[in-house]
């Protein structure tokens, strides 16, 4: 029999919607008063779907990854699932005991030590106080406190924090352990301590939700994936196959720009883009994932209004935190009036995962800046990873494989 | 443990579930008790003597007063700090109670937002706080009593039968405010102001003597207050307080009524307490 049933589930919510712009005070009570007196409704409802009509059947011992992008309903499944609000239809049937961990460390309050709120916290997620005493133990070595125990854990570290948390619901022993984006937080160590708890969880036949941005961890974590978008499911089933036509379908980014006639084009100065375009060498599908590992190449085409002008063309490649990675330019070269294709590469193994944009820079005899266009291009990037046991997000703003670490054994202790 | 229970999630759930389910959660009323009584005295550096202090110096405040002031001490046979200390003790267990119930769920939202559990736990878990006080108040005033050489009679243990009564009927009005405080904030404004007028039209001041044969007091007596102060009074006085069947029927009606009709309104609207916390 399945652990979790759901059946037919719907969550709804009522937002309201001001009719009149107003934000002040006055504004609210004159609002007010017209309600009151004339009768006008001041708001409008609508009804907005968290969830709609969600079948889906868990079974024991599955790992589900859920996924989807912000905003899918995710949250809210888990939170129907683990009774913090109930659904406006349908049923939901829960085979054991279940433990959620929505955000660690909830219920922990500030003033109390490390120990009280172990049985605090332990209470709250529904242990009894003779299974708290029997795991004690473990949960103190598993956060790694040992030392903190009697600190009030508004002293602690928020890494502490999250460690603690997570080894409370951890050790519940849940028949179910729903847990959400906790590796996030953490370093390497605790997230194999956490990964390998979670795995423990899964092989004793207990069955665990799992919601995560990084889909990477998601992969190797879970064996089966459910894919939600707009409060709808998508598509469910084996962990590879859901992740791939999630990837197929959100991939919003802008891979080309295009346009037919001069008059349309964005440009200054004579200069104005034709058509720009992100390829790699495997022929871009549309929506196949770009991964690390893949080669890029950028092309850009524009109309060139000036006769006879020494031309060259400079590439900037910014992080979506806005962070120049780099800025590579080439030789001035006379042009005529006319199209000008340009072409750039970037070498797989070289960008780390994350987003990237583009602009693009047309420049007259080397330091006159003619035209810059602007996040010509957007993209995402994801994780490729093999045989490497950190899961987390890897560090720094580009990922170049080809310098290689070496490591050796100079010397031999006798 | 293996619990081969299945939970059935839905928009309304089953009546007997709902106890059953209150009872498996049961260490949880002293766990959340527990810890609102540790942290309440955190970084303070008289610690838990201000539950002695606080009844105390409002009973010696209002003692003052009303020498000062009033004729209302007038006619006593006794200190007047041994009629007026119940009064305060019991209306101190009161308004901090209902303050407590009222605000309880606002305040541990981080819980309601996040974590499962039936939610009636919060406010009734909420009143242990005052309960403490409540019993050390009680050994004050055995302290002063014993002092003036008054020794309380066996009808004592009734207090334990008032303490409930009055905590019930706090929980009843409580149970309500704490709800609608949920969406509508202005509740936690509204009570300090309801609370203040109460101490007026309760026998915390004076003793109910003052206001029977007054047009009022038909009125009067229908404050679950006045029941529960009155037999307070009666059961630590002796013979210097006569027992109000007045002010205790309308207590236990109150009791009965407000707590079955609060408790239904608390479990309709529970589960959309996180939609609009």
């Amino acid at each position: 029999m399945s652990v979790i049933t759901i059946d037919n589930a719907s969550k709804s919510y009522v937002i309201k919607h001001k009719l009149s712009k107003g934000n002040t005070l006055r504004d609210d009570i004159v609002n007010f008063a017209n309600s009151v007196f004339r009768g006008q409704k001041v708001s409008e409802k609508e009804i907005f779907w968290a969830l709609k009509n969600i079948n889906l059947k868990v079974e024991p011992g599955d790992r589900l990854g859920l996924i989807g992008s912000n905003g899918a309903g995710k949250s809210t499944l888990l939170k129907l699932l683990s009774r913090i609000t109930a659904p406006t239809s349908g049923e939901i049937r829960i085979k054991g005991r279940m433990a959620s961990l929505l955000e660690v460390g909830t219920g922990f309050h500030p003033e109390l030590t490390g120990r009280e709120n172990i049985y605090l916290n332990g209470s709250i997620l529904g242990m009894r106080k003779y299974e708290i005493d029997t795991q004690f133990d473990n949960i103190v070595e598993f956060a790694g406190i040992q030392k903190f125990l009697d600190t009030p854990v508004k002293r602690y570290s928020s890494g502490m924090y999250v460690r603690l948390g997570f080894a409370i619901a951890a050790h519940l022993e849940p028949e179910i352990l729903v847990v959400d984006e906790v590796l996030a937080v953490g370093d390497a160590d605790f997230q194999k301590k956490s990964i390998g708890k979670m795995r423990d969880v899964s092989k004793s036949g207990r069955t665990i939700l799992f919601v995560s941005h990084n889909l990477t961890a998601v992969e190797s974590l879970c064996d089966k994936g459910a894919f939600l978008s707009k409060g709808e499911l998508i598509d469910h089933g084996p962990i590879k196959n859901v992740i791939h036509n999630y990837i197929q379908k959100v991939s919003a980014f802008q891979i080309k720009q295009e346009w037919d006639t001069i008059n349309e084009a964005p440009g200054q100065n004579g200069i104005f883009a034709k058509r720009v375009e992100l390829k790699s060498d495997e022929e871009l599908a549309s929506g196949a994932q770009l991964t690390t590992k893949v080669p890029l190449k950028i092309e850009y085409e524009f109309w060139n209004d000036l006769d006879n002008a020494n031309l060259n063309l400079s590439v900037f490649l910014y992080s979506m935190t806005g962070e120049c990675i780099f800025n590579m330019a080439n030789e001035s070269r006379n042009f005529q009036k006319g199209i000008i294709s340009c072409e750039f590469k970037i070498p797989g193994d070289f960008l780390n995962d994350g987003s990237y944009y583009v602009s693009l820079m047309v420049v007259q005899d080397g330091l006159k800046p003619l035209f810059v266009f602007d996040e010509a291009l957007q993209f995402d990037i994801h994780d490729f990873r093999e045989g490497s046991e950190y899961l987390g997000k890897w560090p720094g703003a580009v990922r170049p494989m080809s310098l290689k670490v070496k490591t050796w054994q100079k010397e031999l202790v006798e | 443990m293996k619990s081969e229970k299945v939970r059935v999630i839905t928009a309304r759930p089953s009546f007997i579930d709902y106890w059953k389910e209150i009872f498996d959660y049961r260490e949880l009323f002293w766990i959340l008790a527990k810890r609102d009584i540790m942290v309440r005295y955190k970084q303070t550096i008289f610690g838990v003597l201000w539950s002695v202090l606080r009844p105390l110096i409002s009973s010696l405040v209002y003692v003052f007063g009303v020498n000062r002031i009033g004729n209302l001490s007038e006619g006593s046979e006794i200190p007047y700090i041994l009629v007026i200390l119940p009064g305060t003790i019991l209306w101190l267990f009161f308004s901090q109670s209902l303050l407590n119930i009222s605000l309880s769920i606002v305040t541990n939202n981080n819980l309601v937002a996040k974590v499962f559990f039936p939610r009636i736990i919060i406010p009734f878990s909420s009143f242990f706080l005052g309960l403490l006080d409540f019993v050390i108040g009680l050994i004050v005033f055995f302290g002063f009593s014993f002092y003036y050489g008054y020794f309380p009679e066996l009808k004592v243990v009734f207090v334990i039968v008032f303490a409930i009564l009055s905590y019930l009927a706090t929980a009843g009005i409580g149970l309500f405010a704490s709800v609608l405080n949920v969406k509508y904030r202005d509740i936690g404004q509204l009570i300090p102001f309801i609370l203040s007028f109460g101490m007026f039209i309760s026998p915390v001041l004076y003793t109910t003597d003052k206001v029977v044969g007054h047009w009022t007091y038909n009125l009067y007596v229908l404050n679950p207050a006045v029941g529960a102060i009155d037999g307070l009074r009666w059961a630590l006085l002796g013979d210097y307080a006569s027992f109000n069947w007045d002010s205790f029927i309308p207590l236990i009606v109150f009791c009965v009524v407000s707590l079955a009709l609060s408790i239904r309104f608390f479990r309709k609207h529970e589960n959309s307490f996180v939609d609009y916390i």
